[in-house]
């Protein structure tokens, strides 16, 4: 599948009707999601028959991405059930059939019982803003026990000295896969302009 | 939710030290073809608990001629492999629950989502 054509499908992915401002629910755009996935799945070979965990995965744009680039499997875990029930319909109007979802709380949930069952996982974590800081790293806490080879992940690109020295601590390899523009759109009433772009890295994290 | 999802999940309610397997009670289930990939199932047997599996297979009512052990040289046994990859990937429960062996707790399982979020006094 070309990057193009990837990127027109995950177009039609619905995202959240009402997004809630405490969980951090900004949509991954399918243009970011796209080149993502391609990435992975084409310069790392980590999607195809490979069972994948989606962490925080909202309406699903990088689950059913990773489905449709072959994954044996992808479960997206989420604690919010709207969002749940949003995917749970797109991937039956997209007929996926290679895609489960988990509700629960990644944060109290020991991932300790996950270890190393996956063996790849992607997701573009709440970045910790507002009333949450702290959260993106408990996400890669979580994230780095569940996957047995690859992390894939989107921080805010000025987290990433503090997200390296992490990365060093825990004995995880650490590598910014590129730099992007994220374009938040004016999604809540807080936001005054209509939209905004913050900086994003794109990483990855190999267990060795 | 599918029987490899299952596999993996456990529950957490606070003061249980064994919350594994959950028994599942469906009252709608379901079997969706999924492309069969002998590669990932075989790569996927390992990790597996066999037991839990089966178990949850026999109760649903569709173990699929899915033996009680695991038969040796799997990897190169096709007609194996497909009744895994039926029980693994296609079955679905669709609506029932999920309860923790030691405490009872009942985790509802709605439009195939499984629901394991705690109260505040469970965690």
């Amino acid at each position: 599948m070309k990057l193009k054509e990837l990127e027109s499908c995950l177009q039609q992915v619905d995202v959240f009707e009402e997004p809630k401002l405490l969980l951090e629910q900004y949509p991954t755009s399918p243009h970011i999601a796209a080149c993502m996935l391609y990435t992975i799945h084409n310069t790392f070979d980590d999607l195809e028959g490979k069972l994948v965990a989606d962490l925080g995965c909202g309406c699903g744009v990088l689950s059913i991405g990773a489905a449709m680039l072959d994954a044996g499997l992808c479960v997206g875990f989420d604690i919010d059930g709207d969002a749940l029930q949003i995917f749970s319909r797109n991937t039956e109007e997209f007929e996926i059939a290679n895609i489960d979802l988990v509700q629960c709380d990644l944060c109290s949930v020991d991932a300790d019982v996950y270890a190393q069952k996956f063996d790849t996982v992607i997701m573009n974590p709440p970045f910790g803003t507002k009333h949450n800081q702290g959260i993106d790293m408990k996400f890669l806490r979580a994230a780095l026990t569940m996957a047995n080879k690859s992390v894939y992940s989107l921080h805010k690109t000025s987290t990433r000295q503090h997200i390296q020295k992490k990365a060093n601590e825990w004995g995880v390899k650490m590598e910014v896969i590129a730099e992007l523009r994220y374009d938040l759109p004016a999604s809540y009433k807080f936001h005054k302009k209509k939209s905004v772009d913050i900086e994003v890295d794109f990483l990855q994290f190999s267990k060795t | 939710m599918k029987l490899l999802t299952h596999n993996m999940l456990t529950s957490h309610v606070k003061g249980v030290t064994k919350g594994y397997p959950l028994l599942i009670k469906a009252t709608e289930v379901k079997v969706n073809e999924v492309e069969f990939n002998p590669e990932f199932v075989s790569r996927m047997i390992p990790k597996l608990e066999w037991s839990a599996l089966v178990q949850a297979a026999e109760g649903l009512g569709h173990l699929h001629e899915l033996p009680a052990e695991l038969t040796p040289d799997y990897e190169k046994n096709e007609e194996f492999l497909k009744k895994a990859h039926r029980v693994l990937l296609e079955v679905e429960v669709i609506e029932g629950c999920l309860q923790c062996p030691e405490s009872g707790r009942e985790f509802p399982i709605s439009r195939g989502i499984p629901n394991m979020l705690l109260n505040e006094d469970e965690v």
